[in-house]
């Protein structure tokens, strides 16, 4: 391994000189404590040394010119194996778990403690294999206690290895790093593979194929599933001030949507919210396995007092989990709150390096980095032949809510959903508080078949209808700025009563009522056609001369207002019954004709 | 404990600014503390910026007027700034830098600890969630508080939040329940006044005088005259001293920050001064990382029984949240308490803004087995019915009352009758007193409004009596 001596330090940016060769984003530890840091420039000295800038991932303190730090000899990688479910790490996918002792985090190299996995080897002695391809399962303890299938793991042999397994251990406990299978290539080089293995978080795993976005990412939320849908491979974007509900929509998300794994990442956020999800999710239930939610998470919280570099790499930790998991052929889905966190920290740092600031402060190259980052949200092939997919679904913090910034305008570029969040309606305790007049979903049309096949023939003409009748609320309450709301034509008065029910009995949706914070799309779809149905109704009967008084104070309203919070899974033919009472009243208020 | 006590003296090679540059002479690591002593013997505090093989960098934190490059003496420290602190800091008064200033004597050490903190690691802290009664109407049912969190008030020029922050301060209280009893003990209060005005730091003294719990509080006052680069460590020596009373004495502890507006004017003057890019209206692209190495020191840890409350209170220039330090805070902190000018200009007290005041942590102190079952959906009702009555007030304003319906025009009593008698207090209400008022508010509406309770709740609260 190559070394080198500091001889200039100022913050987390130290130059060293160094006799042998490094690299560019070549990992390096520092000084005794062993601190994490990338090389970012490299310069040659008229006397044939290098100088090489690194940039530290850790609290510098105390660090001085004469200390040693030496190359890894790769880029920034992570350890991925079968220990990282469930867990929680830091930027840098090292393990925040241990006693008091870890109560506050000190900088610098700690021991992974050695985790041991039951191996069961999938090959046998003489399999050709590929990268990408499975040697061997790991039953997570979960599985062995439940004899629960989805908990089990496939080890792969690394994407860019291949050849003819000459040895392979037998079934039993072995440690994620022990050798437990021996590969030779053609060419006779051998190459030995653990249960773990290392991977550059800054550069995409491979794939066999790219493949077309979808089914939907099912998220339990309606005004997302039904009005601003998201599919498996896709990426959406959640833009909001503070205080708008970005956290509680991503955490909500994370415990609902039914992808087989979560990756959830805290980028530049508030320790307690992670306390939060820690102490929440292993009592939380999976509604469709029935399983701890926290089982199917891997965690990584980089909290915004955290050193400024580890965050700018966190965001890249995260999406390369989130690619080992698909290459096992299950379906991601990875919430990053937030990436303006994340580009503040690219800011900082480029910053400290001295390059060019472009809009914002913000460096030239941010819009190329948001790309490559969204651009690793894909459903594919694997390289096992499977189907997998990884979504992304990223928050934006933007300045002052102002969505003109950089962040937001170049995150739009780039993602095909727009979840806009609006303060007013987060002022009013309205949640989720996403604007259904200025998000929008590039998805939707795409996942219309899938609903239609899912027992809503109806359901991209009810979708258009809720959006045209938000659409003519706005324009008739600027309208009844002007004129008073009683001027009114009863019509257009009834437009605006349907938009309160779409709000207030189908739109919002809580998070923490218990029949209310997840919608099965059989749910979805019935609560939909009722308010369909009422629209049509209600417009009968006012056509036939009831008066929208009597419609406003019909007490069934209220009843539709709440159905979502009222009536659970279990019960859905209570929907039936709320159905006839509303076909009951519409009508009989009829005889009524003037 | 007594600091290696190597100095320096001639070796100073240029001073600029703040900065200071010498030849490295002894083996010194970064960020460590020094002392630059003047011929004129006063010792101002430092700490080293960079190092090279020839040279270091010392930022100077205090005013360097009267410096020379001959006859100024370096005192190295080897450790980062750090707080000699004891059992006895608590009634005593420090200046920004943790030095004594009440005439007394110095404190007896216990513990030595570095003002920058450590990060508290997620996974070992404890989630927030024991409910604190403030006595205020507006906190406790709509936006509550709870140990360890870190609530700021955002204020303007001439609103009453000093008084507000000191009332809460000297209420603030688990409830009082019989199992508990001696949970209900009164917090340790630190408070720390940021470059504020001599009459602010002394209406804080006073008060807490007065009401007898200055024997309960460490004070850090960094008065507006005082140095602005001192201003950055004010908070820093303050929170230390919190942490200690937390985490080493075990107690539960509340944290008055004033103004966090100086402190980021301080911050934006060193940045300038160090030439850095300035970023947004001329505040370093780092205040957002600044500030929360300064919040996220609030919070509690597993299997230790001490807490750390934060209340910071900021005043917004021209009263607008959108300008960086209070949307930089806003980002950080988990909720904030807005006051509100035309409500001040009502008469109403306290003048909190409820529509853009938030708490974040309120879902996991309230309802049932923390406070009562029926708060949640309480305070939501409240919230979307003031919500509504503010928007027929927008509505009213351009049409008139004339042109509302009859259900709009209950809306537009109800947002007064909210006004004038629950945001509007004139002493503190227990929980159960904030909440009845809230129901009887709830009481003058149409059923058919109050879609955020359910049958239940209508039938106790709102019809008691009718079937």
């Amino acid at each position: 391994m190559s070394t080198a001596t500091i001889h200039w330090i100022s913050g987390p940016v130290l130059r060293a000189i160094a006799s042998d060769s490094f690299h560019i984003h070549e990992a390096v530890q520092v000084g005794n404590k062993g601190l994490l840091g990338e090389v970012v420039r490299l310069k040659a000295l008229a006397d044939g040394r290098q100088e090489i800038t690194v940039q530290l991932f850790e609290d510098t303190t105390g660090l001085r010119p004469g200390d040693l730090l030496q190359g890894q000899g790769a880029a920034l990688s992570v350890r991925l194996g079968p220990g990282l479910l469930g867990q929680i790490f830091d930027g840098l996918l090292r393990p925040l778990s241990g006693g008091e002792e870890r109560n506050f985090l000190a900088p610098g190299i700690y021991p992974f403690p050695d985790q041991h996995f039951p191996f069961y080897p999938l090959v046998a002695k003489g399999a050709v294999l590929k990268g990408g391809e499975p040697f061997a399962a790991v039953r997570l303890a979960a599985a062995e206690s439940t004899g629960n299938d989805n908990l089990t793991q496939l080890c792969l042999v690394p994407p860019h290895l291949q050849g003819t397994v000459i040895a392979i251990a037998e079934a039993g406990r072995y440690s994620d790093r022990e050798s437990v299978c021996t590969l030779e290539e053609s060419n006779g080089q051998t190459h030995t593979l653990a249960m773990s293995h290392n991977w550059p978080v800054r550069t995409p795993r491979p794939v066999a194929e790219r493949l077309t976005i979808g089914p939907p990412l099912l998220t339990g939320q309606r005004i997302l599933d039904c009005l601003f849908p998201v599919a498996r491979g896709g990426k959406a974007t959640v833009p909001g001030g503070f205080g708008t509900g970005k956290t509680v929509l991503l955490e909500t998300i994370a415990k609902w949507c039914n992808a087989d794994v979560i990756i959830y990442l805290g980028c530049g956020e508030r320790g307690n919210e992670m306390a939060g999800v820690l102490d929440e999710f292993p009592h939380l239930e999976d509604p469709r396995t029935g399983r701890p939610l926290m089982e199917r998470m891997v965690v990584i919280a980089n909290t915004s007092n955290m050193p400024v570099a580890a965050r700018e790499a966190s965001i890249y930790t995260g999406v390369t989990v989130a690619e080992y998991f698909r290459d096992q052929g299950l379906h991601v889905a990875l919430m990053a709150d937030s990436t303006s966190r994340w580009a503040e920290a690219l800011r900082e740092v480029s910053g400290r390096l001295g390059e060019l600031p472009g809009e914002g402060g913000y460096p030239a190259y941010l819009s190329t980095r948001l790309a490559d980052f969204y651009e690793r949200a894909a459903r594919v092939q694997t390289l096992s032949g499977k189907g997998g997919s990884v979504t992304l679904i990223g928050a934006v913090s933007p300045p002052s809510s102002d969505f003109s910034e950089p962040v937001t305008t170049h995150t739009k570029r780039y993602v095909r959903n727009f979840w806009a969040l609006d303060r007013k309606r987060a002022h009013a305790r309205f949640y989720p508080a996403i604007d259904p007049l200025t998000s929008y979903s590039e998805d939707a049309t795409l996942l219309a078949s899938w609903w239609h096949a899912r027992g809503n023939p109806n359901w991209a003409e009810q979708r258009r209808r809720f959006l045209t009748i938000l659409e003519e609320q706005s324009r008739l309450e600027r309208m009844a700025m002007i004129l008073g709301k009683d001027a009114l034509p009863p019509q257009q008065q009834l437009v605006l009563l349907a938009a309160t029910l779409i709000n207030e009995g189908f739109l919002r949706q809580s998070a923490f009522a218990a029949k209310d914070r997840f919608a099965s799309p059989q749910k979805q779809n019935r609560m939909m056609t009722i308010l369909d149905r009422f629209v049509d109704l209600a417009q009968q009967a006012i056509a036939d001369g009831m008066s929208i008084e009597q419609i406003r104070n019909l007490p069934l309203l209220r009843r539709i207002q709440r159905m979502g919070e009222e009536i659970g899974e279990e019960e859905l033919e209570l929907f039936t019954q709320l159905e006839e009472a509303m076909e009951k009243a519409l009508h009989q208020a009829q005889p009524r004709l003037p | 404990m007594i600091t290696a006590n190597l100095s320096l003296t001639d070796a100073i090679t240029r001073i600029d600014g703040p900065l200071l540059f010498a030849h490295r002479r002894v083996d010194v690591g970064l960020n460590e503390a020094v002392e630059v002593i003047g011929s004129d013997g006063h010792a101002r505090l430092g700490r080293i910026a960079a190092l090279d093989d020839e040279l270091m960098t010392v930022e100077i934190l205090e005013s360097t007027s009267g410096l020379s490059l001959t006859g100024t003496r370096i005192r190295f420290f080897a450790e980062p700034i750090s707080f000699s602190l004891g059992p006895g800091i608590l009634g005593r008064i420090f200046d920004g830098v943790g030095r004594v200033i009440d005439g007394g004597p110095p404190i007896a050490t216990h513990a030595r600890m570095p003002v920058d903190g450590a990060v508290l690691n997620p996974m070992r802290r404890k989630k927030p969630e024991d409910f604190i009664e403030t006595g205020i109407s507006t906190i406790d049912v709509l936006n509550s508080l709870v140990r360890g969190q870190k609530l700021p008030i955002f204020s303007g020029g001439g609103l009453p939040h000093n008084r507000l922050a000191i009332e809460i301060a000297l209420h603030a209280r688990l409830r009082q329940s019989k199992e508990h009893q001696e949970s209900a003990s009164p917090f340790a209060i630190v408070f720390a006044g940021i470059g504020v005005p001599f009459e602010t730091a002394e209406f804080f003294r006073r008060s807490l005088e007065e009401s007898g719990a200055l024997g309960r509080t460490a004070l850090f006052l960094n008065l507006a005259s005082d140095s602005s680069t001192q201003r950055l460590l004010a908070p820093r020596f303050a929170l230390t001293a919190a942490e200690y009373l937390a985490f080493v004495e075990g107690r539960h502890v509340l944290v008055i920050i004033t103004d966090f507006t100086n402190y980021c004017e301080a911050l934006r003057e060193v940045s300038a001064s160090h030439g850095e890019i300035p970023g947004r209206k001329g505040y370093p692209g780092y205040m957002y990382s600044d500030l929360a190495t300064l919040y996220e020191r609030a919070g509690s840890l597993q299997g230790k029984p001490g807490t750390l409350t934060q209340l910071p209170i900021l005043t917004m220039p021209s009263d607008d949240i959108s300008h960086p330090i209070p949307d930089l805070t806003g980002y950080i902190t988990e909720g904030q308490i807005t006051l509100n000018r035309s409500l001040d200009r009502d008469g109403i007290y306290p003048p909190v803004g409820v529509l853009p005041s938030l708490s974040r942590l309120m879902k996991d102190g309230i309802g049932r087995g923390f406070t009562h079952p029926d708060h949640p959906a309480l305070a939501n009702q409240l919230y979307a019915s003031y919500a509504r009555a503010i928007q027929v007030r927008l509505l009213a304003n351009v049409v008139g009352s004339d042109g509302l319906t009859p259900d709009d025009r209950l809306m537009l009593t109800f947002g007064q009758q909210f006004e004038r008698r629950f945001i509007h207090q004139n002493k503190a209400r227990t929980l159960d007193e904030s909440m009845a008022e809230g129901w009887s508010l709830l009481r003058q509406l149409p059923i058919n409004e109050l879609s955020r309770l359910n049958d239940e709740q209508i039938a106790t609260y709102i019809q008691p009596g009718a079937e």
